[in-house]
């Protein structure tokens, strides 16, 4: 059997899986957006837009960590909720990816596209030479592979003291530049738009890819993976594509990462980075992009902003949060408001005295 | 070399909690390294260095373990069906939250927990010098196992609870409360992580970022053991005490790759671990 090419059975096969498993609308449908939800995305852009001209220096600061993270949290969700594979393992493609575009920034070129590209090249191939292995898993032992990785990449950036200078962590990176020419930015507010205009760029062809036919195969590979293989389809080599797009994706965040922080440590790969960056994904609800970027609001909200208020516990506000997230809103904030509506409903029923099951 | 056996042993006694819960009860705990941790404190702050203070912080930390992993059972109870992502948050956020705990209690120092005064010092074996501890520390901790897999492979309750493992609905049709089954090992693997940080606390201190370093290393341990198997996580935790311990005096630098390695090398092979009990992730 042809396995490059689909046979049309299978891309029929492939669309009837997803078609039981999500009530959404045909992903593949041409981009046709309703009047509501244009208002919405341009109400975010505007408000996106306006926060350097409306907010301080700190909360601006906090804004483009959440514009990295939400990038980094749709590489989670790329492998998590769309095909179905828990990883707790991106923050080595980023610390990856914040590496390469560190060391370029400081030996090669101080452009901001040139370090971009060596990042993402970067994360491509730690991915493929690392993935192989993780894919060889599904569920539970593929989150224990990867957190393996995470943490090996981890001690490794500690280790390898002759590129990383291991714990001292990089120092010395020069502002990022946009355009030959141009002045380096160092301003915070040109710092977050060049962060937004690549997250803005990021999400558009992670929105364009979800809609290809291989976002279509990934879905099914989540919802049916041996009824996809059945038809055909060699299903390791497109969990294999997931990991290494992901993995891409994630050194990109790193890349924004090192040109907005231009200091780089081990600590920027840790596992807490790839915890937080799933639980975004868990409170935005899995499998929903713009609720990733979201749940990625809301952790780093909670971690800089919150944990600053409560005198630096900020951890422990994050694990209440992973507790609560995990009790009340099993769908995610992207859940919808029929998850509410139930939770309220079931808030006033205990209120009532009625026994909660 | 027996140093390496020591850290083996050690990482068994944490593996073999986490690998028959999810086993057991296909509830994955990525608080396991917390468990160890609080075994660890409870060393730092009872042993004194008598053999009275080691005794009664093996008391505190087995009964901390039991309490400890029943509030974990109970707290994922709830999300019976709901998938492992939900039981990952809900741990990792229970983890978070009694690190952050600790962190106040015990500020952010690695704390170095005392040996009994008796075992403090070293000896000399063929021209190598050991310290007693570890030594001492081999023997128990291979008794230990060597329990746990009589229990396991031998005895009736280890027959019934790996008969709850293999067809829990026919275990309950034979009148036997699975539930209470399912309690006992949760407890059960929390009390062996909280014992194995009690007798551990001299050999990994307790520090911030302990519990990460033993969560990784017991589930490197269990992904090559194969889920669910005593054997598995035995011969597992020998092998990656090994390749930790020689890969970190040998090849310093290239120690995190070693044990990636190992795990791609057992993966190659047998992609379930070399021992895998019925049940796959």
């Amino acid at each position: 059997m042809s396995t490059t090419q689909p046979a049309p059975q299978a891309r029929q096969a492939t669309r009837g899986a997803r078609q039981g498993a999500r009530p959404q609308a045909d992903p593949r449908r041409p981009f046709r957006p309703d009047l509501r939800t244009s208002v919405v995305v341009g109400a975010v852009l505007v408000a996106l837009l306006a926060i350097p001209w409306v907010l301080g220096t700190y909360a601006v600061m906090t804004f483009t960590k959440i514009l990295i993270f939400a990038v980094l949290a749709m590489s989670v969700n790329l492998l998590t909720g769309i095909t179905g594979l828990p990883t707790l393992g991106q923050a080595a493609y980023f610390g990856v990816g914040a590496y390469a575009g560190a060391l370029t920034a400081i030996h090669f070129s101080e452009l901001g596209i040139v370090q971009i590209l060596v990042a993402v090249g970067a994360g491509v191939i730690a991915a493929l030479l690392t993935g192989p292995v993780a894919i060889r898993a599904r569920g539970v032992a593929f989150l224990m592979i990867t957190l393996a990785i995470g943490e090996i990449a981890y001690s490794a950036a500690g280790q390898l003291h002759g590129i990383t200078r291991g714990t001292d962590g990089l120092s010395g990176i020069p502002p990022v530049v946009v355009a030959p020419g141009m002045e380096g930015l160092r301003n915070q507010g040109y710092i977050y738009y060049y962060v937004l205009a690549v997250a803005i760029l990021a999400y558009v062809l992670v929105a364009i890819l979800l809609r290809s036919p291989l976002g279509l195969t990934l879905r099914g590979l989540r919802d049916n993976e041996s009824r996809l293989r059945a038809v055909g389809y060699r299903t390791g080599s497109y969990a294999l594509a997931a990991y290494v797009i992901a993995g891409g994706l994630a050194a990109l965040a790193g890349s924004l990462w090192t040109s907005s922080q231009r200091f780089v440590a081990p600590g920027d790969m840790g596992f807490q980075v790839a915890a937080l960056a799933l639980l975004a994904v868990i409170v935005g609800g899995v499998g929903s992009m713009w609720g990733a970027c979201l749940g990625a609001m809301v952790v780093i909200f909670t971690r800089d902003y919150l944990g600053q208020m409560a005198s630096g516990h900020g951890p422990l506000l994050l694990g209440i949060l992973f507790v609560l997230a995990v009790y009340l809103l099993p769908k995610g904030l992207a859940g919808g408001p029929r998850q509410w509506g139930g939770l309220l409903r079931r808030l006033r029923k205990s209120a009532a005295g009625e026994v909660e099951v | 070399m027996i140093d390496g056996v020591a850290f083996g042993l050690l990482l068994f006694t944490l593996a073999v909690g986490l690998s028959l819960v999810f086993g057991m009860m296909d509830v994955l705990n990525l608080a396991h390294g917390t468990l160890y941790l609080a075994g660890a404190y409870t060393a730092y702050a009872l042993s004194d260095g008598s053999w009275l203070g080691l005794l009664i912080a093996i008391v505190v930390g087995l009964l901390v373990g039991v309490l400890g992993g029943g509030l974990l059972a109970a707290a994922v109870a709830p999300l019976q069906g709901r998938g492992h992502l939900d039981q990952a948050a809900l741990t990792l956020g229970i983890s978070f939250i009694v690190a952050e705990i600790f962190l106040m209690v015990f500020s952010a120092e690695t704390l170095s927990a005392a040996p009994p005064a008796a075992l403090a010092g070293s000896i000399t074996v063929l021209g190598y010098t050991y310290p007693l501890y570890r030594l001492v520390f081999i023997g128990v901790a291979g008794v230990l196992a060597a329990l746990v897999y009589l229990a396991f492979e031998r005895s009736s309750v280890g027959a019934l609870v790996r008969a709850t493992v293999a067809d829990r609905d026919m275990v309950r049709a034979m009148g036997v409360d699975t539930r209470k089954i399912l309690f006992g090992v949760f407890a059960f693997g929390a009390a062996l992580a909280t014992l194995g940080g009690v007798l551990g606390a001299p050999i990994l201190a307790p520090g911030p970022h302990v519990d990460q370093r033993v969560l990784v290393l017991s589930l490197v341990v269990v992904v090559i053991g194969g889920l669910g198997s005593v054997r598995g996580a035995l011969l597992g935790a020998l092998l990656i005490g090994q390749v930790q311990t020689l890969g970190v005096a040998l090849l310093p630098t290239y120690a995190p790759f070693l044990l990636f390695g190992a795990m791609l090398f057992v993966l190659a092979v047998r992609p379930q671990g070399l021992f895998a009990t019925g049940k796959t992730a």
